[in-house]
Parts: C-alpha cells; sequence; structure tokens
C-alpha cells in the first residue's frame, strides 16, 4: 500500500521508517494515516496552541485529558470542553450533529464527570435557501434528537448565518460535567497487568476514516463520504453514562479513555502512552455488528457509544456484570503489560507492533507559512458612510431585531430539552446560562462566543474581542471566570493569507487570556472548512465558565421596572467595523474592530462584580450583537415595559445604537441605589441615558416603537 | 408514607422525581430497577418517571409496558395504591392499558420544550386536592409525543366521567384542544383511571418546584400526594 493512499506526507512516511527502522505493513500504515491526520494530530496547530495559558488557581486537571477540570468548589470539579463536528454534519445534518452532542458527552465522561449541561454553536448560510433549511433542520433535530434522549439539557449556545457558511456549516458542540475533585479519572493510571475492556455498542464499519475525511477540504466525492459519517443511538450513550459512573463509584476502573476518532487505536494508544505501559490487543475478542472485518477495520472503526475502560483482574467480575445490568455489550480485549509495545493481533497474527508513544505523538509539526492578506489594508480602510439611513433609529432596529442572526431563536430552542436535572436556573435566549450544583449550591455560569465578521477583519482584535465578550457576561451576572474552552474553526492552513489569519485570531484569544488570567483548559482545531475554493469566515468560538457562589444572586436580564434609570457602562463610540449593521443592513465588512485594552476590561470586571453582588441593579445585560439599539429593544420586550431615551452626545447616533465590542453593559437602576451605582462606577466611563416606563421605546430623534411592534419584529410575527 | 421511582434503561427525569419528592416534599422515595418483578412492600406511590424508558425507538413506552416491574406496578394499582405517570410515564401508564388513550407525535411533529399554563379540572384526587378547582398552575412539557388521542365515544366517556384532571389553558382561564401545544384533543394535558388511584400527564410537576428555577406550582402535587398518604384528605 503506498503512503499517499493512508494520507501521509513524504517526510511524514521519512518519520514513521526511521523510527521503526523498518518499513510499516498495511495496518500501520493506515493506522499512522488517521493518526497523524490533521485533526487526530494537530500537526499545523500544535504550535499556535502552545501560545494559550494553560494554568492558574482554579486548574485541577488542564489540558491533556479529554476535557479540563476547574474547581467550583466544595470538593467538586467542573470538566468542560467544546468540539466540532463540522465535516459530518455537513454531510448527513441530523447523525452528524448527534454524533457530535454523543461524543462531547463520552470526552466529559471519560473524566469521571456526570454530563450536566450542553450547549451548541451553530453557523448556517444564507437564511433562505434550500440548502440552509435542509441542513439547519437536521441539524437542529440531531442535536436535540440525541441530547433530550441521554437526558443532557442543551441550555444555550450562538447561532450565526453568513453566506461563507452555504456549503460548509459548522457544528460546535459544549459539554460540561461535575465530578469529585478526588475522582477525577485519567488516562495516565494504567498499570501493567491491567485488563482492557471495551464497554459499549458493537463494533461496525461506520466511520472508518471519519477522522481522515475532517482533515481535508469537502469535495463532491467526499460528500458522498456518507460511510463514514458515524450514526447515533443515544439510548445506548445513557445506558453508557449511568453504567461507567456506577463503575467509577464502586471504585472498579483504573483508567478509562472514550472513543471517537480513530476508535480502539486512538483511545488505547493513548492509555499506553500517557500511562508509560505496553498493551496488546486480540482483535478477534471485539464484538461486532458485522462480519469480515479486517484488522485495520475493527481497529479504526468510530462506531459511536464506545468505552475503553482498564480493569484490575480482581475486579473484572464486578464490570461484567454491570454490562450486563445495563444490557451492554462488555468484552476484555487485551492487557497491558511491561514496556512501550502497542500491539494489535488477530487470529493470533500480529498485524501492527508500534511504540505507543509514536502513534499518537509522533507526528512532526508543520510549520506553514503565514501571509498577511493582500487585500487587507483596502478592507481595514474605513470611513462611517452612513447614508440610506435617515435620522430615524427605529427602522434599523426593527430591521436588526427581525435579522436571521438576531432574532429570537426558539424555533431551535423549543426543540432541546433544556429543563431535564431540574438544575437550570437560567436556559437558552440569555446573554448566559445558569446552572445550579445541587451538591454545593454554587451557580455554575457558561457562554459561547463567536465573533467571524471582526476576525475576517482583523483577526488578532476579532481573537481579543470574542474571548473578552464571552467573559463580560459571567461578570454582568455576578461570576467569576475559571477557564475558557475553545474550538478553532478554520479553513485550509495550507493557504498562506488563511494561515496568517488563523495564527493572528489565536494570539489574540491568548493575550486575552494572559491579560484576564483565565486559563485555558481544552480545546479542539478544525481545519480545512471549505469546499471549491469557497471557505468559511474565520470562526475562533469559545465557551468560558464561571462560578456564582451560593450566597450571591445572580443579576439577569429582562428586568426592568417601571421608573428604573437606564445607565450605559463603557464607551459611547464602539466600533461599527465587523457589526451586525455593518454586516446586515449595509452588507460590506470594512474597518477594524476596536483594539483590545486590558485596563477597561479589568475596569468593567471589577465593578460589573461588585454592582451584581451588592444587587444595586434591576436588570443588566451586556452589550452584544447589535449594539445598545438591540440590547434596549431585548430589555424592553423581556421586560414588558417601554423607555425613554435621551441623550444628546457628538457620536453619530447610529454608531452610538449599533457599534459593538469593548467592556459595555445596560443596566437598568431603581432610583434609590443611583448614588450608590454611580460611586461603583466612577473611574470608568459610564453615562445615564434615559429611563424605563410607557408601552414605547423612544429613541432620540425617532418614532417611538411600540412594544408590540418590537416583539413581533424579534420573533418574526 | 414511602415512595417508588422506577428506573428504566432509558430513564432520565428519575432522579429529578426522587430530588422532588425526598429533598423538596419530604416524601421518603427509593428507585427501583425495571427488571425487578415485585416494588419494596411498603410502597404507598409509585411514580414512573420521564425519559426514553427503552429508547423508545418503537412505539414510546411500549417495551417499557412489558418490563417485569410492570407487574408489581399493576398489582400495587389493583390494590388501589397511588401510580403517578410523567411525561414518558403517562405513555407507559397507556401502553400497558392502565390508563385510556394513547399518546401520538405532537401535531407539528417537533419536540417542544416549553412552560404550559394548565387548568386543574379535579381536586379531589389523591394528587390533586391541594389545587382549588379551575387553578391555573405552570408546568413545564417537554415531549416529542404529547397528543392526547381516544376515539370520540371512549373521549365522551372520558369526559362524562370526569377523568381528565389538567387541561391545557390560557392566562385569561379558558381551557382546551385551541391552548394544546401539541395537539392535544380536548385540551387534555393528564388524566385518571376510573377509580383515580392512577394518573398520567404529560407536563412535569418536577421542574415546577422551586423557586430557583423559575415557579413552584408542582409543589401543590407533592402536598396533595402526602396529605392524602398521611390520611388527611382521604
Amino acid at each position: 500500500m503506498d503512503y499517499r493512499k493512508a494520507g501521509l506526507r513524504p517526510h511524514e512516511y521519512e518519520t514513521i521508517r526511521r523510527e521503526l527502522g523498518r518499513d510499516p505493513n498495511e495496518t500501520e500504515l493506515r493506522i499512522f494515516g488517521v493518526m497523524w491526520s490533521e485533526h487526530c494530530s494537530y500537526k499545523s496547530s500544535r504550535p499556535l496552541l502552545k501560545l494559550f495559558p494553560k494554568e492558574g488557581p482554579s486548574v485541577l486537571k488542564g489540558v491533556g485529558e479529554n476535557a479540563g477540570v476547574v474547581d467550583a468548589g466544595g470538593g467538586w470539579g467542573l470538566a468542560f470542553k467544546v468540539e466540532s463536528h463540522n465535516h459530518p454534519s455537513a454531510v448527513e445534518p441530523y447523525q452528524g450533529a448527534a454524533t457530535g452532542v454523543g461524543g462531547i458527552i463520552r470526552d466529559i465522561l471519560a473524566m469521571g464527570a456526570r454530563p450536566i449541561a450542553s450547549l451548541d454553536g451553530l453557523f448556517f448560510g444564507r437564511p433562505d435557501s434550500a440548502k440552509t433549511r435542509f441542513l439547519s433542520n437536521g441539524i437542529v433535530k440531531g442535536v436535540g434528537g440525541y441530547g433530550n434522549c441521554v437526558g443532557v439539557p442543551t441550555v444555550g449556545g450562538k447561532t450565526l448565518y453568513d453566506e461563507r457558511y452555504e456549503d460548509n456549516p459548522l457544528l460546535n458542540a459544549f459539554c460540561i460535567g461535575l465530578v469529585a475533585s478526588d475522582s477525577i479519572v485519567s488516562s495516565q493510571t494504567a498499570e501493567p497487568g491491567n485488563l482492557v475492556v471495551l464497554l459499549g455498542s458493537k463494533t461496525g464499519r461506520d466511520g472508518i476514516g471519519g477522522a481522515a475525511f475532517a482533515s481535508v477540504e469537502l469535495g463532491e466525492d467526499t460528500k458522498a463520504s456518507r460511510p463514514q459519517v458515524q450514526i447515533g443511538d443515544p439510548f445506548v450513550e445513557k445506558l453508557l453514562i449511568e453504567a461507567c459512573l456506577e463503575a467509577l463509584e464502586k471504585g472498579l476502573v483504573t483508567s478509562m479513555q472514550d472513543m471517537g476518532a480513530a476508535g480502539i487505536t486512538s483511545s488505547a494508544s493513548e492509555i499506553a502512552a500517557k500511562s508509560g505501559v505496553g498493551m496488546i490487543l486480540d482483535l478477534d475478542l471485539v464484538p461486532l455488528r458485522e462480519e469480515n472485518m479486517a484488522a485495520w477495520e475493527i481497529a479504526l472503526s468510530e462506531s459511536q457509544e464506545r468505552m475503553l475502560l482498564i480493569v484490575r483482574p480482581e475486579n473484572l467480575d464486578a464490570v461484567l456484570s454491570l454490562g450486563q445490568k445495563w444490557d451492554l455489550d462488555c468484552a476484555v480485549i487485551g492487557k497491558t503489560v511491561e514496556g512501550n509495545r502497542f500491539i494489535l493481533r488477530k487470529e493470533g497474527e500480529v498485524f501492527a507492533d508500534l511504540p505507543a508513544s509514536l502513534i499518537g505523538g509522533g507526528c512532526p509539526e508543520i510549520h506553514w507559512p503565514a501571509e498577511r492578506p493582500k487585500d487587507l489594508d483596502q478592507r481595514q480602510s474605513f470611513e462611517f458612510e452612513p447614508s440610506g439611513f435617515p435620522g430615524d433609529l427605529s427602522q434599523p432596529l426593527l430591521r436588526l431585531l427581525a435579522s436571521p442572526s438576531l432574532k429570537e431563536k426558539s424555533w431551535i430552542t423549543r426543540q432541546y430539552d433544556s429543563m431535564v436535572q431540574v438544575n437550570t436556573v437560567q436556559g437558552p435566549g440569555a446573554p448566559l446560562s445558569l446552572i445550579r450544583i445541587k451538591e454545593n449550591g454554587n451557580l455554575v455560569a457558561i457562554t459561547m462566543e463567536a465573533l467571524p465578521w471582526a476576525c475576517s477583519l482583523d483577526p488578532y482584535r476579532g481573537g481579543y474581542e470574542t474571548m473578552a465578550r464571552s467573559l463580560r457576561p459571567l461578570w454582568v451576572a455576578g461570576a467569576r471566570h475559571l477557564g475558557m474552552t475553545n474550538c478553532l474553526n478554520f479553513p485550509s492552513p495550507e493557504n498562506p493569507e488563511q494561515f496568517w489569519e488563523f495564527s493572528e485570531a489565536v494570539r489574540g484569544l491568548a493575550d486575552c487570556c494572559k491579560d484576564l488570567s483565565c486559563p485555558v483548559v481544552s480545546g479542539n482545531v478544525s481545519l480545512y472548512n471549505e469546499s471549491a475554493g469557497r471557505a468559511i469566515l474565520p470562526t475562533p468560538l469559545v465557551c468560558s465558565v464561571g462560578i456564582l457562589p451560593v450566597s450571591g444572586f445572580p443579576l439577569l436580564p429582562g428586568k426592568w421596572k417601571e421608573g428604573d434609570f437606564l445607565f450605559l457602562a463603557g464607551i459611547e463610540n464602539a466600533s461599527i467595523p465587523g457589526s451586525h449593521f455593518q454586516a446586515v443592513l449595509q452588507g460590506r465588512l470594512v474597518g477594524r474592530p476596536l483594539p483590545p485594552s486590558p485596563e477597561m476590561e479589568t475596569g468593567f470586571m471589577e465593578r460589573a462584580l461588585q454592582t451584581a453582588s451588592r444587587q444595586i441593579a434591576d436588570s443588566a445585560v451586556p452589550l452584544l450583537g447589535g449594539g445598545l439599539g438591540i440590547a434596549l429593544g431585548k430589555e424592553a420586550i423581556a421586560s414588558g415595559v417601554g423607555a425613554q431615551i435621551d441623550l444628546q452626545i457628538p457620536t453619530h447616533p447610529l454608531a452610538l445604537f449599533f457599534a459593538e465590542g469593548g467592556a459595555r453593559a445596560l443596566y437598568a437602576v431603581p432610583e434609590a441605589r443611583v448614588p450608590e451605582f454611580i460611586r461603583t462606577w466612577t473611574g470608568f466611563p459610564f453615562r445615564m441615558i434615559g429611563r424605563v416606563g410607557g408601552d414605547c421605546l423612544c429613541l432620540p430623534q425617532s418614532e417611538p416603537i411600540p412594544l408590540q411592534i418590537l416583539s413581533n419584529a424579534w420573533k418574526g410575527a | 408514607m414511602n415512595a417508588s421511582v422506577v428506573v428504566f434503561p432509558g430513564s432520565n427525569c428519575d432522579r429529578d422525581v426522587l430530588y422532588a419528592l425526598g429533598k423538596i416534599a419530604g416524601i421518603p422515595a427509593v428507585p427501583v430497577w425495571h427488571k425487578d418483578p415485585v416494588l419494596p412492600e411498603d410502597t404507598d406511590l409509585v411514580v414512573l418517571p420521564g425519559g426514553f424508558s427503552y429508547g423508545d425507538y418503537l412505539r414510546c413506552g411500549a417495551m417499557a409496558a412489558r418490563s417485569p416491574i410492570i407487574q408489581g406496578v399493576r398489582e400495587h394499582a389493583r390494590r388501589g395504591g397511588l401510580v403517578l405517570g410523567i411525561c414518558n410515564g403517562f405513555q407507559v401508564l397507556t401502553e400497558a392499558g392502565l390508563l385510556p388513550g394513547a399518546l401520538l407525535a405532537n401535531s407539528n411533529l417537533e419536540f417542544i420544550c416549553s412552560p404550559c399554563l394548565l387548568r386543574v379540572e379535579r381536586s379531589d384526587t389523591p394528587f390533586t386536592n391541594a389545587y382549588p378547582e379551575g387553578t391555573l398552575v405552570q408546568f413545564p412539557i417537554a415531549h416529542h409525543e404529547g397528543l392526547y388521542f381516544l376515539p370520540e365515544r371512549e373521549l365522551q366517556k372520558l369526559e362524562d366521567n370526569r377523568q381528565v384532571v389538567f387541561r391545557y389553558a390560557a392566562a385569561d382561564g379558558s381551557a382546551g384542544a385551541q391552548h394544546s401545544p401539541n395537539g392535544s384533543l380536548n385540551g387534555i394535558a393528564g388524566i385518571v383511571n376510573s377509580s383515580g388511584n392512577v394518573l398520567g400527564l404529560m407536563p412535569h410537576p418536577e421542574r415546577a418546584s422551586e423557586k430557583l428555577l423559575g415557579g413552584t406550582d408542582g409543589l401543590g402535587m407533592w402536598y396533595s400526594i402526602k396529605s392524602w398518604l398521611e390520611g388527611g384528605a382521604r
């Protein structure tokens, strides 16, 4: 077999030959082809990921395990991670999305954590195209169909429409789980003489080569790759969760790994390499659902709902009877031994004999050339052009409220069970999600953010702003951040301009994390999101997690009260470039988003946390997509009361109301607390902008908008 | 006073119900495995919780209705013991023939998760005696198959027997088919059997039992059961 057919590059093949001191056989070549694919090896992104700060006082387990774990207080940890399932969802939307959800849940389970919430990031193409309807319906039903059945609530997410996702929709699935801090499972704890146990579904030919398929551009031929998309069975996943958690609780498991990309090979060799043991697997012992499967097919199958358990011999009977209790296949497929060899046998014949560490860790990094896009200067030159928008602000506000990315998403969120497990304090549709931890009474705050428009104009600034914007809702609600996870969705790194954008965006994210002391605890990279030369926008997606102590009280949006004073905290002239106003209403992305300001962020954080903990405000919302105008509109709709906005400043009204970015929030403060609010925010830009009351939203020099009209626009009624 | 919560392999609201009963309502509750043929001897109330019992790739609840524990549940119901089926549990009760009718796919053919207003049609059942008749309560629904269906003549019989306990409603107090989020006939959200000791409902009272989570209207159901079992309302 030719190494190129396995997807290997010449220097990679040479590295294998050099390390082995011989030619690899066919099974071994296929293993390297998958394990050294971009998807599994991170060969193009590893140099960049080194920029992320990974340490912090909150980190219990950092990057390197299936998911990072941070300290949630009282002896409890939170394991979380976000992961893409873009290529499969583009080909087979329902199953692609469903198995994306299933995969991330198993990552969390592999840490020994009970999954407590999911979020999903959805990026679709033209909102009115038949293709988008087909893909978005399938993906949403897939996310719901899987999450609803396994009993993990889907509590929030992010949805954005842009024609550059037309052929390459993105599905990023986030999951968070709860684990006792002293019971975190590691893949580094296998010992020689343990048994290797496969628990869960039977192994079939589904998803073979899925990782390799996710590592190239989507072509017409790869879209015919349905067999490379896995099929999900959420019912079995539910059984698997309960069985694994029960096994862990009884102390029966020495180490554990989920099986995702590259199946048995990836999970087993990872445990072997990280634990420093050898492993011998007999593939005849794997329960199969198809006949005549070759050794490499069994070794690389991506059949879903399987976990690999490392078990001491004396615990085997108890593990087998647990499998029986939960009606799951459970089989010993091999053992750990002294040394570092990873050996696959079938019918007594050795099909692969490799150093374990070479499989997952041996792929040489690729340092792609980066080049600043030639047209960037031209795209970044910007002069605000308000023509086409006469003085009245109500029209652009109503049009933005009704735009697909900003309008109400209940058609999506209604299809998700957001309440199972009875912990959902704040579900979908808010700037953050809040989950109660019954075990210690604290609230977990979670955000998901991505700003591809800003990133396309200035990936460094866009990356920085993405990260900061994921943290601000936590602070405004009163939660301190514990850590973040990210999913880096980009097109091919082989194009130097695209690789430059990728590098700059990562640098922006990393700098913000360093400036604000937010450790990166896990993540995922998805490259080659392009087809037929059409690339997606640079889309780094961030999920941040924070904690609100039991004594705290979350400060949430949608709670305006008649007579409240409205305050804008933050600067008045943010950025039109990269905003919804520019992308949606002006239809042309130009200029540069705001430069980062760490001082403003920390100043904002301190005051926002104080405002929340002292309960100075009735309602608060960070300024996100659509800026101040959309924040006012949504607050009025959710609160069921209008407001009179009155301010005369030199900033152009369109920029004042629709520019985006920077540390900013809208507060509604009861009259009696106004002096305290002013004291709290002194030293930071803020301004009183109006007062809550009436049944219209009245913007300066504009027609008053009745609440019903606002609400109809937003809900598309 | 003891409650048993049946755990089918795909139940996913079992822990939620155990929490609501044990931690909030103060009714001691234990999980009971679906493979057990009998209930714990001292069981007063059995709850069949929400979820996907056996994956429900077949008709929802069809396989669960044939599981070993259902023998024990039947026995318990026959003796006049209380049985409460929530969501998937309601589907299981209809499949087992312990309640009439069937739960079909929602009329929009989509899963619906949403808060719902319900009107309490009877306050003389073991499950609803704490609510004055006509009370409006808000419980969330979360299901794909919740359209309550019964052929017309039997439906009339069900209404004549006053077996409808919860009906989808609007804030003005009106209730009926026009307020069904899922297409349920006559706006039916929950029913009892003719002797009144078996209740099935699609909405989730356990999700409306804490202020922190947005509402406490479900507490009335736990308190009703408690006072019934304590003998106060019997």
